[in-house]
This record gives C-alpha cells, structure tokens and sequence, in this order.
C-alpha cells in the first residue's frame, strides 16, 4: 500500500481500543439501566409471591368470604366479579376505541381529527377517581342502585383513551401499498379497511388492548361507588359486584392478621391473572403478530 | 380494431400543483402501450388516472375523460371501485398482503369483494391465474406458505396472478420491475409478452431498454405533457421531436 499507510494503521489500531472501550461502556450502562427498570418488577412479584403464596389454597378460589375470626374463606366471588368486570369493559370498549382509532388514522387530518386526538390525550390524563364520579353520576343515580354496569362502564371510559390512541398508531404504520394493493383489485375502502388494514395492524392493536386490560384490571377508585363491591356472589349485571383490586383494599386497610393474608394472596392473584391472560393472547395471535409489525 | 382506453384531455392535480396537462392518447387492445420518461413527469400520476388510483391521494383529483369501451370512466355516477375491478393495477413494489397464504392472496380480490365462490371453485382460479403469472410451478407445493415468504420476483408474479384472479380488461403496470434484479425482470417481461394476448397492457417505466423490449406502442411524457405518441419502432428509431431524441439517445433524464 502507500507509504502513508502504516502510521494510519498504528492511529486506527490506537482509536480501535478506544471505540471498544466506549462500547464496552456504552453496552454495560444500557445493561444498567435495563436490570434498573426490571428490578422493580422482580421485588414486587417476589414479594408478593412470599407474602402471599402462604395463603393461597384450593379455597382461595373456590369460597365465599368468611366473617372475621372464622378462620379460612376465599375471594372466588371477586376473582368472578374481576373477569365480569373486564368482560363488559371490553364488550363496552372495545368496538368503540377501535373503530376511532381507525377513523383518526385514516380520516384523522381534518379538525375533527385534531379535536378528537386532544379529547383522547386528555381523557388518559383525567384521575380515574373522577371518571368514576362520571360513571356514578351518569348510571348509579338514575337507576337507584349500583351495578356491575356502571362497574364496567367506568373502566371502559379508561381503555378508550388508550385504546383509541395505540390502534391509531399501528393503522397508521401499515404501509399504504397495502391500501392502494386492496384498492386497485376494485376492493371498497371499507371492506379494505376492516380486511386488510385492521387485519395487517392486528398484533399491535392486541398490545395496545392488553396493556389497557392490565391498566383497569387493578382499578379500585372508579370501582368504589359504581360497582361498589359485594361480601357474595353478585346477583346479576344490576346489582353490586364485587373485584380483586376493591377486596384486597378493604382487606388491607382491616385490622385482621388473616384478612392481610387474604389481601396478599389477592393481590398475587391478580397479577397473575393479568400476565396470563396477556400471554395467552400473544401465544394465541403470535403467528400473525410476527409477520406484520 | 377499435381503441380500448381513450384517453381525451387528461388534466391531474396534487392540490393546486398541476402534474398532467391536457393528454390525449389511445391505447389498443390486446397490445402494450409504455409510457416513459424522466423522474417526476408525470408517468406514475398518468398511469394512475387511468384506473381513478390518484384520487385516493388526499387533495388529489383529475379533469378530462378516459374512456373504457366507449363509456367515461369519469362519468358523473361511475362508482371508482368498479372502475378498478376491470382496470387492474401492479404497483412498483411487490406488496402482497403479509398476513394472507399465496393461495389467499391470489383470491384476495373475490374473497374481499364478497364471492360465493366454493373452495374448489377458488383452487381452480388459483391455479388458472398462477400459471398465467408463471409462478405455479415454483409455488404449487406451498400454496399455504406466507405471501411475503417468497421471493421479490416471485412476489411480484403473485401481485400479478392476484390482479388477474379479478379477470381485468386492461392491466395497469407501474414500473413493474424497478425493484427487482434483472433475472426477475426478464421473467416478468416474458410474462408481459404472454399476457398481451388476452389483455390490454399499459406499463410505466423509466428504463428505455425496457420499453423497447415490451411494447408494441411508447409515450414520452415530459413536464406532465405529451410529447411524443406512436409505434415503438419508430419512437426509437425516427423520434420526431427534439425531446424524444435527446431523452431516448441519453442526453438527459
């Protein structure tokens, strides 16, 4: 090569082990700052699982509360009223929070776009306190009574900010090729919408649909005057009901040793039911996630 | 032989900005018409009139008249969708639905449009419309594979085979082969010589030798206007207007 070339050489070699050292230390600190976000996660599901493994029996989930100092009892009622609660949250929400995240992303640039965008923004930020005050206003009081209803109903105006806002984002990364693809076979644009693009958006709108379930699955402020909570199995959507979140509140704030325990074993409970439930949608649509976004 | 595509005083528009000035053009029956020219004139927005694609591009439209058989396909009460029914398009990119089988994407367009059509009458369209896009024998074993599985070349067959599947009067290629290597491209241009038995063709392309290659008939647009139209022979060979020489010989674009 050129007479220049080795001292270039001797200064790369020199710089090389500079790099690799900035590497080295660019690589651990994000390492760091990964184990830093995780560690949180493991103590809390650590803890919990000590706390409250200890509690848990066949009867956890398969009785009714029992009085205090009676010795044993479950949370099956509340484990039910948790999963009904969901249920109608979704059944609610979800057709609602979906269809307008399409309209934003595909129609989405008019004024009534930007007003719906800022009006979902500001929904996610209001206190879910005051959307159960909302719930209560709106349902509890004309119909004289609490209800699983109105339960459902405030979490269902919590998942529609959220809901709304990430299958905005994923309609909006399927390329366009794919529309003008569905278009130019002589496909109407809603048949395209609703086949192509919502089919292609699939997995990333089913995360943004998990991560809201996650989110009202462990409400209890909205839940306090709207579904309000129940010492037995609910009789029907129209009347009280009773959820995880709220019994592992009233459990913890008792004065009772075995009623801490039960809170415990609540609380394990419900984050277990909430990862199980996210990794059995993620397995069940996982082929179709991977191919798309 | 009458015209299949005329086309009479053709204006397009991305919002107030004019990129298709007063074209007029026929294309013929079972032929291939190639519309070349450099970056930016208008080849793609041309292309794309012909089937009502460039209106779906907000702020977009288009004035004049393109007729299909004789009816205006810009006729006041002329629904797009069944414009694009019988006007079928390939797009520049292989874009195969990524979350549908080769088999599904094939009979995308019926199955999206609602057809009755039994699962046997659909593998016999399957097999029909990717044999004519060459691709049956290189796909028939794995019919259920993803649709992005293959490759681009392929891909771009299976685009093809899918419009076909919708049996289309004129098909509308806009630069088939700019995304693929040259061995794809020579299989795509066979292809296109097999097609022009049965079908109208119109091809975008910005590669001359292309044009030459496929085309029984060439347009050279140049800043959204017509310049030169006729028989590709003599488009390459005795351009009548300055432009056409200078473009075609390389001077610029």
């Amino acid at each position: 090569m050129t007479p220049t070339a080795e001292p270039t050489a001797g200064s790369t070699r020199l710089s090389y082990a500079r790099r690799r050292l900035l590497n080295g230390l660019a690589q651990g600190g994000a390492g760091l700052c990964t184990l830093a976000v995780l560690l949180p996660l493991v103590l809390i599901f650590g803890y919990l699982l000590v706390k409250g493994f200890s509690a848990l029996n066949l009867s956890f989930f398969t009785q009714l509360p029992k009085p205090v100092g009676e010795p044993g009892g479950g949370m099956a009622n509340a484990i039910v009223g948790t999963l009904t609660l969901i249920a109608l949250a979704c059944i609610l929400g979800l057709p609602i929070g979906v269809l307008a995240g399409v309209f934003l992303a595909e129609h989405g640039h008019s004024r009534l776009g930007s007003t719906i965008r800022f009006c979902a923004d500001v929904l996610t930020g209001v206190p879910s306190i005051v959307i159960g005050i909302y719930a209560y206003t709106l349902i509890v009081l004309p119909t004289h009574t609490f209800s699983a209803y109105a339960g459902g109903f405030a979490l269902a105006v919590i998942m529609l900010p959220i809901v709304t806002r990430t299958t905005e984002e994923m309609v909006r990364l399927v390329p366009s090729t794919l529309r003008e693809a569905a278009l130019g076979l002589g496909v109407p644009a809603w048949r395209t919408t609703l086949w192509v693009v919502l089919r292609t958006a699939r997995g990333g709108i089913i995360t943004g649909i998990m991560l809201a379930v996650a989110r009202v699955a462990g409400e209890t402020a909205p839940l306090l005057f709207t579904a309000f909570g129940n010492q037995f199995w609910h009789q029907g959507l129209t009347g009280p009901i009773s959820s995880l979140p709220q019994q592992i509140y009233t459990y913890a704030i008792s004065p009772y040793e075995d009623w801490h325990r039960q809170a415990w074993a609540g609380a394990l409970v419900l984050l277990v039911l909430i990862s199980l439930t996210s990794l059995a949608v993620r397995l069940l649509t996982r082929g179709h996630a991977r191919s798309t976004l | 032989m009458t015209n299949k595509l005329e086309v009479i005083d053709l204006n397009a528009w991305f919002g107030t900005h004019q990129t298709l000035k007063g074209i007029s053009l026929s294309v013929l029956p079972r032929a291939t018409t190639a519309i070349i020219g450099p970056s930016g004139c208008g080849k793609s927005t041309f292309i794309r009139c012909l089937n009502r694609m460039h209106e779906v591009v907000p702020g977009a439209h288009a004035t004049g008249q393109v007729l299909l058989d004789g009816a205006d396909i810009y006729a006041p009460g002329i629904d797009p969708v069944q414009v694009r029914a019988k006007i079928g398009m390939v797009f520049q990119r292989p874009n195969p639905f990524p979350t549908m089988s080769i088999f599904d994407n094939v009979v995308a367009g019926l199955r999206l449009n609602g057809t009755r059509k039994s699962r046997r009458d659909l593998a016999g369209i399957v097999e029909r419309s990717l044999r004519q896009a060459a691709l049956w024998d290189e796909v028939k074993d794995c019919l259920h594979a993803s649709g992005v599985s293959i490759s681009g070349g392929q891909q771009q067959r299976l685009c093809i085979a899918r419009t076909l599947a919708v049996e289309p009067d004129v098909i509308l290629m806009d630069e088939p082969c700019s995304a693929l290597d040259p061995i794809a491209t020579a299989k795509v241009e066979a292809l296109i010589h097999e097609l022009k038995q049965q079908y109208t063709i119109v091809i975008v392309t910005h590669n001359m030798q292309q044009a030459g290659r496929v085309s029984d008939m060439t347009a050279f647009l140049y800043l959204g206007t017509l310049v030169e139209f006729g028989p590709t022979e003599r488009i390459f060979t005795t351009p009548e207007k300055k432009e056409t020489e200078d473009y075609i010989t390389g001077r610029f674009g």
